[in-house]
C-alpha cells in the first residue's frame, strides 16, 4: 500500500492525576504519514506540544513490537483500537482516514486508577500474579529433556496461554471490569504443565480470592475480552479456571 | 463453604445451577401446556394431573427458591459489577465485541420477571385459590382450566404482552444455555459451538412452544 499523509483532529483525555477531573482535549495533527505506527503519532503530537510549551500526553509504553504489554489506551470506543491481535504499539495509522477525529481515553476499570492523562496503574495485576502466579520448586540441576513427557496438546495450549502480557485490555473492554481472561491464562499456562499441575487447586484459589479482593467485577461470558485480547486468549481458559477453582472447592 | 459462595466465580455457580433448574422447570411446564393444542378435555386432565401429582407439589417451593436465589444472585452481580466500573468510556463501541443480548441479561431478566409476576396473578393463583367453574371428564370432576386460558388469550393485548414476555425469555435464553455450562468449566472451543447451537435451538423451541397457545386461541379459538 503507497504511503500517504494524513491529516487527524485528536480528542486527548488528559488528567493531571489520579486526584484530579480531567477532560477531554482537542488536537490538530497535520502531515501524518500512513505508515507510522499509533504511539508514533502521539510522538508526533507530543513534539508538536512541547514546541508549544504545553505539557506533553503521558502514555505508557515500551517495547513497541507487541511483547512487553505496557502499552494501552481505548482509541475510538476499543481496547487497542479498531484492528485485532494487535497492541496499540503495533496499531498503524493506515488505519485511519484523512480528515478522521480520534478519540483516546485510558482504561476504564476501577482497579487500575489513572496515573495521569493516558497511564494507567497496573499494580493489580501484579498482586494477582504475586498470590499464586507461579511455581514454588528448587530449580537445581537441569532434569533430562525427556525425562517427563508432555502431550503436545497441553504444551501447545500451555503455551497459548502464556502468550498473554498483561497487557489489560480484557478488563478494560469487559462492561464488568472482570480479569477472568487475565487470571484464566496465568492459571491454563501452568496447570497444563506438570510442574505447575502440582499447585494448580491453591493457585486457582488464591489468584480469584485476590482478584475478587481486588474489586475487579463477576465474569458474565460476554466474550468481549476474547474479542479484544491482542494475543488471541479465548474463553476455554476462562472455562478451565472455573472448573480448576470449582474442583479446588470440591475437595475441601 | 461461605468463602466459597461469596467468592466471584462461586456466586456465578449460583446463578447457573439455579439458571439450569430453571431450564428444566420450563420444559416440563411447556410438556404440560401443550396438552392445549389436544382440546379442552386433554388440557384439563394435563392440569389436573399437575394440580395433584405430589412431586409437582414439592418442587413448587423448590422452584420458588430457584427463582429467589437466581434473581437475587442476578441483582448482586449486576451491582457489584457497576461498582468494578466507576467511570465509564465517553466513546465505547461495545458492539464490536460482545452482542446485546449478553450485556443485557439483567435487563431481560427482570422483564421476565415482571412478566412472571403478571403470569402467576393470572393464572396460578386462580387456578390455585380462586373461584373456578368444573367440568367432569370420564367421570372425574375437575376445574376447567381450558375455560380460563381460552377467556384470558380472548384478549388481544393480553395475548400480544404474553408473546413479548417469550421473546424476552428466548433472548435471555440464547446467551443463557451455552453461559451456564461456561460458568461450571464444562465448555472448550468446541464445545462453546455445540453448545451455542443447542442453547438457540432451545430458546426457539420455548418460545414458539409457549406462543403457539396464545396465538391458536387468537386464531382459531
Ligand atoms: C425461567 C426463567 C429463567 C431462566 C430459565 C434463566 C436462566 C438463566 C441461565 C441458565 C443463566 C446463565 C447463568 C450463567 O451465566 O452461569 C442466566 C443468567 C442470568 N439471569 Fe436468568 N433465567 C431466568 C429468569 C431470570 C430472571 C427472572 C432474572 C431477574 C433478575 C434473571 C437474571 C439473570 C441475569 C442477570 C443473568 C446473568 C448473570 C451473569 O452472567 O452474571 N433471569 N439465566
Ligand atoms: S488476556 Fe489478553 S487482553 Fe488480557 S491481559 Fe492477557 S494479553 Fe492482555
Ligand atoms: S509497547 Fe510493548 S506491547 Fe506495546
Amino acid at each position: 500500500m503507497a504511503s500517504k499523509n494524513i491529516n487527524l483532529k485528536l480528542k486527548v483525555w488528559r488528567q493531571e492525576n489520579a486526584k484530579s477531573k480531567g477532560q477531554f482535549e482537542n488536537y490538530d495533527l497535520k502531515n501524518i504519514s500512513t505508515d507510522s505506527s499509533f504511539l508514533e503519532m502521539i510522538d508526533v503530537l507530543n513534539e508538536q506540544l512541547v514546541g508549544e510549551n504545553k505539557e506533553p500526553v503521558a502514555f505508557d509504553h515500551d517495547c513497541r513490537e507487541g511483547i512487553c504489554g505496557m502499552c494501552s489506551l481505548f482509541i475510538n470506543g476499543q481496547a487497542h483500537g479498531p484492528d485485532s491481535l494487535i497492541t496499540t504499539c503495533q496499531l498503524h495509522m493506515r488505519k485511519f482516514k484523512d480528515g478522521e477525529t480520534i478519540t483516546i481515553e485510558p482504561w476504564r476499570v476501577g482497579s487500575f486508577p489513572v496515573i495521569k492523562d493516558l497511564m494507567v496503574d497496573r499494580t493489580a495485576y501484579e498482586k494477582i500474579m504475586q498470590a499464586g502466579g507461579f511455581v514454588s520448586v528448587n530449580t537445581g540441576g537441569i532434569p533430562d529433556a525427556n525425562a517427563i513427557p508432555i502431550p503436545k496438546p497441553n504444551a501447545d495450549e500451555a503455551m497459548d496461554a502464556a502468550a498473554c502480557i498483561g497487557c489489560g485490555a480484557c478488563v478494560a473492554t469487559c462492561k464488568n471490569s472482570s480479569a477472568m481472561l487475565f487470571v484464566s491464562a496465568k492459571v491454563s499456562q501452568l496447570a497444563l504443565l506438570p510442574q505447575g499441575r502440582v499447585e494448580a487447586s491453591i493457585r486457582a484459589k488464591n489468584m480469584v480470592a485476590k482478584m475478587d479482593e481486588l474489586g475487579f467485577g463477576n465474569c458474565s461470558n460476554t466474550g468481549a475480552c476474547e474479542m479484544e485480547c491482542p494475543k488471541g486468549i479465548t474463553l476455554a481458559h476462562i472455562a478451565r479456571l472455573n472448573r480448576e477453582f470449582l474442583c479446588a472447592n470440591v475437595k475441601d | 463453604m461461605n468463602v466459597f459462595l461469596k467468592s466471584s466465580i462461586g456466586k456465578k455457580l449460583l446463578m447457573s445451577l439455579s439458571g439450569l433448574f430453571l431450564i428444566t422447570f420450563l420444559l416440563v411446564h411447556l410438556v404440560a401446556n401443550l396438552f392445549l393444542l389436544g382440546g379442552d378435555d386433554a388440557y384439563n386432565v394435563a392440569t389436573h394431573f399437575m394440580d395433584t401429582n405430589p412431586v409437582i407439589q414439592i418442587m413448587q417451593p423448590i422452584l420458588a427458591v430457584g427463582f429467589l436465589v437466581h434473581i437475587i444472585y442476578g441483582i448482586i452481580i449486576e451491582l457489584q459489577n457497576r461498582k468494578a466500573t466507576p467511570v465509564k468510556y465517553k466513546l465505547v463501541n461495545q458492539k464490536e465485541s460482545s452482542k446485546w443480548v449478553s450485556r443485557n441479561m439483567i435487563w431481560l431478566g427482570l422483564f421476565v420477571f415482571a412478566f412472571l409476576v403478571l403470569h402467576i396473578a393470572n393464572f396460578f393463583v386462580k387456578m390455585k385459590f380462586g373461584e373456578m367453574a368444573e367440568v367432569n371428564v370420564d367421570g372425574v370432576t375437575m376445574h376447567d382450566s381450558y375455560a380460563l386460558v381460552a377467556e384470558l388469550f380472548e384478549c388481544k393485548i393480553f395475548s400480544i404482552v404474553y408473546i413479548i414476555g417469550f421473546i424476552a425469555l428466548g433472548l435471555h435464553l440464547h446467551h443463557a444455555f451455552w453461559s451456564a455450562f461456561q460458568t461450571i468449566g464444562l465448555s472448550n472451543d468446541v464445545w462453546r459451538v455445540r453448545l451455542s447451537v443447542l442453547g438457540d435451538i432451545f430458546a426457539v423451541v420455548i418460545t414458539a412452544g409457549f406462543t403457539i397457545i396464545p396465538l391458536k386461541i387468537m386464531f382459531f379459538g
